[in-house]
């Protein structure tokens, strides 16, 4: 029976690829081992291999298709003896994902960049740091965050990125594409693997005066380096009374990604926002990506910029300015509602705005604030909607013990006690290591339907 | 240039100099007598005032050491960065920071150079361009690479100087430092100040390699052993990895053979050695006696000498009274300086 070739994924996050060229024709003799075959996201290319002998007997995606889905038949092997009459007999896939979607040849001039599916956009309030009639453009968050380091970059000899792969190889997770071609060696700077080395070695390039970005592969490594972020980053303005501070970005994917287990899935947005010296930033649409990340590396003080991995291939609308800054420490509601305030920040903005619209069919309006920047936290906002709405539920990747949740629960009790209809409801990660499987990761991270059910008991339904 | 030769390891008793360094002027012997005096009588103070209560929490001194920072420091040019750990005023006085500023630092008065909010292991000033000030063992190593990262960067010709101990020389950031270092070939230079205890822990005990100077040898860094005692070898071996930096060529590790006299902290009882040993250093290699007697061999008058003191003591007695008559730094101060 011929066998088909599906689609393969390239990383754990990923869920459509761009099949860009066929390195075999129909007809041709397969080998295992033979590449067949380039596809390539908008983090990296890869060549795909058989792994069954015969002649390649149909090809089912052309060559130049966009947004291919992870696990699409992308052709068929004839073993020995069978013909194209065999073709029919190829088995349907078990499970097929979402079909391709209608596959317009990628345009081959450009960046090898595919349109990947938007991030919720239930956005009913317009955002008021975008002047009326702004021209808007749809990027991805990778491209919002590369384009505002570029941006930085050409407006400040002073600024500069380290990290490991971020020069040569583009980024580990592509975010710093382009760089080293438009700046050079000398601002786009691969370290060795060295966490706790490098992240001194920019601190003190910052107490001297430069204006350092220290990309993370990912926060989970950045624990190796914490002395430095905290002990030296955070502290020396105060220890040194005023006089010697540290300008200097950490910045990198935190939290969960997909199926990468415990170590590579923690979440540190509670543990940095609790140091008094840090500032720390954790948006979720692309023009606050964008807006946000200017502001950090223009702020002098030491900010932890914390992405999400799983947000970098999402596109969004970013507001096409010359200089567009987004203030540091202001919260925005994304969706006016009255009845229960739903409050969270980077990737909980997705089960957030989803639960949102759950709760709209069942007559539930509720408001939901995208905190963007978590240390200093703009209470005001929280408190100004939990007064209005009377109710508040907090959505969190992280744990819920000494969680942002609890802070922010801690804040609506001391400033809007009165105001409260019900006592304010947590939605969380699990307190539990992140687990491998899949059906135990789901688990592990919160859902859409607890946001909804959290939601309905805060509001008696 | 070619790499420094690494001398036999030694231990600074039994210290013979494979040649006496290059002979100091008489103005620098008495430059580095003036020097190594104010650290000394300023950390007798320090001690003295910590034993009164007015210095509170860690107070490490560096009696036994002076002449490490006193040689380094001649030379060094202005703009020249320096970077330490917790064992830090004598630093600061050799880089110019003020007696008076350090001294009220240490009684958590307003006037010190962190407007009391630092205490002795926090101390910085950019115009002397001394960097701290470290509490954390060894963060200084990394942050040292980062200020030469910085002068490479800008394509200036400035040297960092980050000096850290035996018992910091076993940290793994140093390595991974290190490594960087010379992989972009970063003017900086290393200083380990071996006084062979870490807290209570002597070298023996701790180090698998005890020479120092070789803990580059995987990174490709040249390194030598230097007589701490001597202000003369201290200076000689700071002029050649100073100029090594200038020239582009990358750090350099200098292992400071030296003693400390006084405890780790003033809470050390200094169980770990004996009263003899320490004695016989104090006898038989004081940097500041080394010169004070090649100065009167070569008739220099007591009377001279004694002027010397009496200056010394004059600042440090002012740095103690100003200390503890200047104003605690205002209840309003706490929420000051978290972010600028």
């Amino acid at each position: 029976m011929p066998i088909q070739v599906l689609m393969p994924a390239l990383s754990p996050t990923m869920e459509k690829g761009n099949l860009a060229k066929w390195l075999k024709k129909e007809g041709e003799t397969i080998k295992s081992g033979d590449v067949i075959a380039e596809i390539e996201t908008d983090k990296a290319t890869m060549e795909v291999e058989a792994t069954d002998e015969g002649t390649l007997g149909k090809i089912l995606i052309p060559e130049g298709t966009a947004d291919v889905a992870v696990n699409t038949p992308i052709a068929t092997i004839l073993a020995d003896g069978e013909t194209a009459a065999d073709l029919a007999k190829a088995p349907a896939p078990a499970k097929q994902e979402k079909a391709a979607e209608s596959a317009p040849p990628a345009a081959k001039a450009e960046a090898p960049v595919p349109k990947a599916a938007p991030a919720p956009q239930a956005v009913a309030e317009p955002d008021p740091e975008v002047p009326a009639g702004t021209e808007m453009i749809t990027q991805t968050i990778r491209e919002a965050l590369r384009d505002a380091m570029a941006e930085e970059m050409r407006r400040d000899a002073d600024v500069f990125v380290m990290g490991e792969e971020v020069a040569e190889y583009q980024g580990a997770y592509k975010v710093t594409q382009g760089l080293l071609q438009e700046f050079g060696a000398k601002r786009v700077i691969d370290t060795p693997i060295t966490e706790h080395g490098f992240a001194g070695v920019g601190v003190g390039a910052a107490m001297a005066g430069l204006k350092p970005i220290v990309e993370f592969m990912t926060f989970n490594f950045a624990m190796q380096a914490m002395d430095q972020i905290i002990n030296s980053a955070a502290k020396t303005l105060y220890m040194s009374g005023g006089q010697m501070g540290c300008s200097i970005v950490f910045r990198g994917p935190n939290g969960a990604a997909a199926r990468v287990a415990a170590q590579h899935s923690q979440d540190y947005s509670a543990w940095y926002s609790s140091v008094p010296g840090l500032k720390v930033v954790a948006p979720f649409s692309a023009a606050d990506y964008k807006g946000l990340l200017k502001a950090a590396i223009r702020d002098p003080n030491p900010v932890i910029f914390l992405e999400n991995e799983v947000l970098y291939g999402h596109t969004g609308e970013v507001p096409k300015l010359d200089d567009f800054v987004i203030p540091i420490g202001k919260a925005r509601i994304v969706r006016a509602g009255s009845h229960v305030s739903i409050i969270s920040w980077s990737n909980g903005m997705t089960y957030a705005l989803k639960a949102a619209d759950e709760l709209a069919k069942d007559g539930i309006e509720a408001e939901v604030i995208d905190l963007r920047t978590l240390r200093p936290m703009d209470t005001e906002t929280i408190i100004n909607s939990v007064k209005k709405t009377g109710r508040a539920v907090t959505v969190e990747e992280g744990w819920a013990q000494s969680g942002v949740g609890a802070e922010i629960a801690a804040r609506i009790m001391e400033n809007a006690f009165d105001y409260l209809d019900a006592p304010v409801a947590r939605v969380s990660g699990k307190d539990v290591p992140m687990p491998y499987a899949a059906n135990l990761e789901k688990l592990a991270l919160p859902t859409v339907a607890e946001v909804v059910e959290a939601a309905k008991a805060v509001c008696y339904r | 240039m070619a790499a420094p030769k690494k001398a036999a390891a030694s231990s600074p008793q039994d210290k013979t100099n494979g040649g006496s360094p290059p002979e100091f002027t008489r103005e620098q012997e008495l430059k580095a007598l003036r020097d190594m005096l104010l650290i000394r009588r300023f950390e007798e103070k320090a001690g003295q005032l910590y034993g009164m209560g007015a210095i509170g929490g860690f107070c490490h001194l560096y009696i036994g050491q002076e002449a490490v920072v006193v040689g380094m420091q001649m030379a060094l040019k202005q703009g020249d960065q320096v970077i330490t750990g917790y064992r830090d005023h004598g630093h600061m006085l050799a880089t110019g920071m003020e007696a008076n500023g350090v001294m009220a630092e240490l009684t958590g008065r307003r006037g010190g150079y962190s407007k009391g909010k630092g205490g002795s292991m926090h101390m910085f000033s950019k115009e002397k361009h001394f960097y701290g000030g470290h509490g954390i063992v060894a963060a200084q190593v990394s942050l040292g690479t980062g200020l030469a990262f910085a002068n490479n960067y800008r394509g200036n010709d400035n040297v960092s100087v980050a000096y850290f101990g035996d018992g910091a020389a076993n940290q793994g950031q140093v390595y991974e430092s290190f490594n960087m270092a010379e992989l972009w070939k970063l003017p900086v230079i290393y200083v380990i100040e071996n006084n062979r205890y870490a807290m209570g822990t002597s070298v023996s005990r701790a180090s698998a390699q005890q020479d120092f100077s070789k803990r580059g040898a995987s990174f490709n860094i040249p390194g030598q052993q230097v007589d701490g005692m001597d202000v003369r070898a201290v200076k000689a071996a700071g002029d050649e990895a100073v100029a090594w930096c200038r020239a582009g060529k990358g750090p350099m590790i200098l292992e400071m053979q030296t003693y400390r006299y006084r405890g780790h902290s003033m809470s050390d009882p200094a169980k770990y050695r004996t009263r003899e040993e320490v004695e016989k250093v104090r006898h038989d290699q004081d940097p500041i006696e080394q010169v004070r007697n090649r100065l009167l061999a070569a008739k220099v008058s007591e009377q001279d000498l004694k002027a010397i003191d009496a200056e010394v003591r004059d600042i440090v007695n002012a740095s103690a009274d100003f200390a503890q008559h200047d104003p605690e730094p205002d209840a309003a101060e706490l929420w000051t300086d978290i972010y600028r």
